[in-house]
């Protein structure tokens, strides 16, 4: 973006004329909200931003967003972003990807564009589920799903998109779900972070994997089964009666107990909580991968340490290699092997 | 097709060694073990079945002073598929084991000929004693030539370690490590001389012999591991550059990459290159790394799929396209090549064929990814496709497959194979000014008064608009789903598919009012026998034509550039000629595709071997269209059969 005048928009302007189409309750009705609420939020401008997606439930979205869209093929939507990007790096690029798209059939794409580090958004719709094609197990689907193609349930061990991206070597991994008023807050963070931003957002597919998620996402438990992480502030649950704490021992975390000071507030220095420091991978790693319900659902922005973005090291790369050179096509085509053969002469051979 | 035209006109400077042979010379220090080496060939291309000449060529000492020029020894062997009459004048190949037997010998080999050399003997030394100024390997004295250095001294050091030999001996080695090489090269059977190396060496020194078969075995491994062009140099068709003008040696791969260069120059674009390394296609990815000056860009990508969907990416944000790979790596675009059907995007598809179906025959080429071009994907997804014929005409090609990228927003198929993009051939360079640009024009405000952007409103020819992202107020949504007329919005209404699926044929017939007529490169509009072939089988389809006519035969041949769609006359101009004859190397699919189109009787005559044509081969297809020999399938038998042989009788 290279306006210097901040692009003034409204939720309406982020509106398509299209007819929404997902199932009636579905979860993907709440991520486009939280989308088109924070685009304006971030100054974004419609004609400069493109929204790619695969093929899935979430990869409808696109036709739904007011701005330029590519619904593209199963699973490859990172490599169209990775051209697109490359031959105009001044647009905003928003990935949108499932479970079934971007970790499974398109798995080696969402590697490549996180490790390449291509400056866009990822949003990974994750309900554990195949919604479009009416319900087979994923990729992320946890053990025991039974569905058409696991009538018994499932025996595949699940995938942990978050995990996957930090592997990938992701700069930006963060979490959210679909109905969550924090949602625009993570994708701003998301937007905001110069690079690949990964955001795994949880999604309740109401036909085919309903409510999934309500452990943590319903509001009677949301407080005891979620933790945020915030940069700096001590990683705090339960209204701040526990928290996370290193295990120095086992060198994993445990949740501890919090007692309140004399003023209310939760004395977690005391309990030895662990403050959130976005640039420490490790911590990132055992975040991403708490087993939930012994542990809270870690959210939020886990991971944020960006490095130089591969459309940028690109453009570098080729300034420098055509450095001093001009475009002379003419040139180029009788590039140093020639020789002449001059009229009369039979096809002699050079001395 | 500058060099290939050129050469119909002037059959009087076609020189003995024709192309369906092909000189090769030997050329050491005495020391080196030529004249063996030359002998050893010798019996095995005389084992292969070929015709051969030779002409040893030896210095009068028996040991001249080391890495002189009058102590060059050198063994030149002609040999082909037809009747050798001399021992060639002009090598097509040179072993050139030190710099002298470079020096002595190289001013004799054909341009574009290919120059195997010992970098390990061109030393600070033996240049002296050769009296090089500069080492001929590093500056570009050799430029007409191809040239393969590398250390044949190391090479063969490191196969015959293991045997504990002196240096020396041990480097007396290297002529059978030159000879594996060789044996590799023509696709020879190596057993011959392993027993001859036995039966030489076995009895009284069998380390001897395990060392020489070990280099012997080194060297044709070496062939195999590096994928050398060189088993192509063996039917290398060899245009005589007679037009005055600048010349250059191009291989097809080169002529490719120049020809995306310009094209996209001519198109006005900054070019996209999408690629993921394949045998035979990588060398088009390495070519355009180091043309970026040029606006274009290259992206390894992490597979096929991602470099044909980057390319498509680029596409649709403004860039020119490109992707390249071979036949497997082809099959694995196939969805993708839909989705640029389906959006209606530019994109050039290059596919150097090799043998298939799978790995197949990495380096070797084949003809066989026709049906894949034309046909290979789900759903109705017409494509243009063009075929290159040999490594200058790739050039011409690879520009015609951008303009009508470009001109009709689709992708298109360029097709070149395994021995279109390895060989090299004179190239006369040309005027870039001499092309007449296509500059790509870009959607810049809506075409639909006050609404909405329209993008896919067609114009005349059913060309729908190009619109960048980025442009202001015409923010739209294109996908792989089938789409409203015009909208473009997501519509799955029966008669919508229909209409779409219409308009998406019409567009592409439609580019055949956009190419040239088709011609006829050699004989007459009508007649007896049309000869008609595509792609890398110019060559030996041109020459054996060329010598049927000579003979008095009333043949001609029709080399189709645009396989789809087809040019417009081409349906008539071979209903005027009483058979078709389709050489193809392949089982029969551009025949088949001829039978569709136009209901001509095509005959094919087809090849699977991984081997191009012999000259000999399409001569006797041709005459059997004629001699009325019996057991000849096509034969028009103009005696009387009863007078004839009977094979039965």
């Amino acid at each position: 973006m290279n306006d210097m005048t901040p692009i003034q928009t409204t939720l309406k302007d982020w509106e398509s004329d299209q007819e929404v189409r997902w199932c009636p309750g579905c979860g993907d009705y709440a991520i486009l909200k939280a989308v088109q609420r924070t685009l304006p939020m971030v100054n974004a401008d419609p004609k400069n931003t493109v929204f790619v997606s695969g093929i899935g439930c979430s990869s409808r979205f696109p036709y739904y967003v007011e701005s330029y869209g590519f619904h593209t093929i199963h699973g490859r939507a990172p490599a169209f972003a990775t051209g697109i990007k490359l031959a105009n790096p001044d647009l905003d690029v928003w990935l949108v990807t499932g479970d079934g798209d971007g970790m499974s059939i398109g798995g080696n794409h969402t590697m490549h564009v996180l490790r390449r580090n291509l400056n866009c958004q990822i949003m990974l719709f994750n309900n554990e589920i195949y919604g479009l094609t009416k319900g087979q197990y994923s990729p992320t689907s946890r053990v025991g799903t039974s569905s058409p193609s696991s009538p018994v349930g499932s025996v595949d061990r699940p995938a942990l998109p978050c995990a996957f991206a930090l592997g990938s070597g992701a700069r930006f991994v963060a979490r959210g779900y679909d109905i969550s008023k924090d949602l625009p807050e993570v994708l701003k963070a998301a937007y905001e972070h110069q690079g690949a931003a990964f955001v795994e957002i949880f999604q309740n597919c109401i036909v085919y994997n309903k409510d999934r998620f309500d452990d943590f996402t319903q509001k009677k438990v949301a407080a005891d089964t979620q933790v945020w992480c915030q940069d700096g502030e001590p990683l705090l649950f339960a209204k701040g009666t526990k928290g996370l704490a290193l295990d120095c021992d086992t060198l994993s975390l445990k949740v501890v107990d919090v007692v309140a000071k004399e003023d209310g507030t939760p004395d977690w220095e005391a309990a030895g909580v662990a403050v959130h420091n976005v640039k420490n991978r490790g911590l990132a790693h055992m975040l991403v991968e708490m087993p939930f319900g012994a542990f809270p659902m870690a959210l939020g922005v886990i991971y944020d340490d960006p490095r130089p973005a591969f459309e940028t090291e690109v453009v570098a790369e080729r300034a420098k290699l055509i450095e001093g050179k001009t475009a002379d096509l003419g040139k180029l085509l009788s590039k140093g092997q020639t020789w002449t053969v001059e009229p009369e002469a039979t096809h002699g051979l050079m001395d | 097709m500058a060099t290939i035209t050129a050469e119909h006109e002037h059959e009087a400077s076609v020189q003995d060694a024709s192309p369906e042979a092909v000189v090769v010379r030997f050329a050491g220090d005495s020391g080196d073990g030529m004249q063996l080496t030359g002998g050893q060939f010798t019996l095995s291309t005389a084992l292969a079945g070929n015709d051969l000449a030779t002409f040893p060529d030896f210095p009068a000492e028996i040991r001249a002073p080391q890495g002189t020029l009058f102590g060059v020894s050198a063994f030149q062997i002609n040999f082909g598929s037809s009747e050798i009459t001399t021992a060639g004048d002009a090598p097509d190949v040179l072993v050139a084991m030190n710099p002298a037997a470079l020096k002595v010998n190289v001013p004799a080999l054909k341009p574009g000929g290919l120059v195997i050399a010992d970098t390990g003997e061109f030393n600070k030394r033996n240049l002296e004693k050769a009296k090089y100024d500069a080492n001929p390997l590093e500056d570009d004295s050799l430029a007409k030539w191809d040239v393969l250095a590398f250390d044949i001294s190391a090479l063969t050091l490191e196969a015959v370690k293991p045997f504990g030999l002196g240096n020396k001996e041990a480097l007396r080695c290297k002529n059978m490590w030159t000879l594996g090489l060789a044996l590799w090269m023509f696709d020879r059977d190596r057993q011959p001389l392993i027993d001859w190396l036995n039966g030489k060496f076995g009895k009284k020194n069998p380390v001897l012999a395990e060392a020489n078969i070990a280099a012997l075995n080194a060297g044709h491994a070496y062939g195999e591991t590096a994928e050398l062009a060189g088993p192509l140099k063996k039917l290398h068709v060899d245009p005589v550059p007679s037009e005055p003008g600048l010349y250059r040696t191009i291989t097809g791969a080169e002529a490719v990459s120049l020809g995306l260069v310009a094209g996209a120059q001519l198109a006005e674009l900054p070019m996209f290159f999408g690629g993921y390394p394949i045998t035979p296609a990588s060398a088009i990815l390495h070519n355009l790394v180091k043309m970026k000056e040029f606006g274009v860009t290259t992206f390894q990508a992490e597979d096929e799929i991602a470099a044909i969907c980057s390319a498509i990416g680029a596409s649709y944000a403004g860039q020119l396209g490109v992707t390249s790979s071979s036949g497997p790596g082809i099959a694995l675009k196939g969805e993708a090549m839909g989705l640029a059907v389906m959006t209606e995007l530019p994109l050039v598809i290059v596919n150097s064929q090799r043998g298939g179906p799978s790995t197949g025959l990495p380096t070797k080429t084949e003809q066989s990814d026709l049906y894949q071009a034309v046909y290979g994907r789900n759903g109705d997804a017409p494509m243009p496709v063009i075929a290159a014929c040999s490594p200058a005409d790739a050039f011409e090609c690879a520009i015609e497959a951008c303009r009508i990228a470009v001109q009709f927003m689709t992708p298109v198929v360029l097709l070149t194979d395994g021995y279109i993009g390895n060989a090299s051939e004179p190239w006369k360079v040309p005027d870039p000014k001499s092309y007449a640009p296509f500059p790509a024009k870009f959607l810049e405000e809506s075409n639909n008064g006050e609404g909405h952007v329209l993008p896919f409103k067609r114009d005349e020819r059913g060309v729908r608009p190009w619109i960048k992202p980025g442009t202001e107020g015409l923010m739209h949504r294109i996908g792989g789903i089938e789409k409203g007329i015009d909208t473009g919005d997501i519509d799955y209404a029966p008669a919508v598919h229909q209409a779409q699926t219409d308009a998406r044929k019409a567009k592409i017939d439609g580019v055949a009012k956009a190419i040239p007529a088709q011609d006829v490169c050699l004989g007459e509009e009508g007649g007896k026998l049309a000869v008609v072939g595509w792609g890398s089988t110019y060559g030996p389809i041109h020459q054996a034509v060329r010598r049927a006519r000579k003979k008095g035969l009333d043949v001609a041949h029709v080399h189709v550039r645009h396989v789809w769609p087809l040019p417009e006359n081409l349906g008539d101009l071979l209903k005027g000629f009483d058979k078709v004859l389709v050489p193809e190397m392949n089982t029969g699919q551009f025949k088949t595709v001829l039978r569709d189109q136009f209901l001509v009787d095509a005959k094919p005559l087809t090849k699977t071997s991984g081997q191009p044509f012999a000259i000999a081969e399409i001569e006797e297809a041709i005459a059997s269209f004629f001699d009325g020999v019996p057991g000849h399938v096509e034969g028009e038998v103009a005696v009387n059969e009863t007078q004839l042989p009977n094979p039965e009788a």
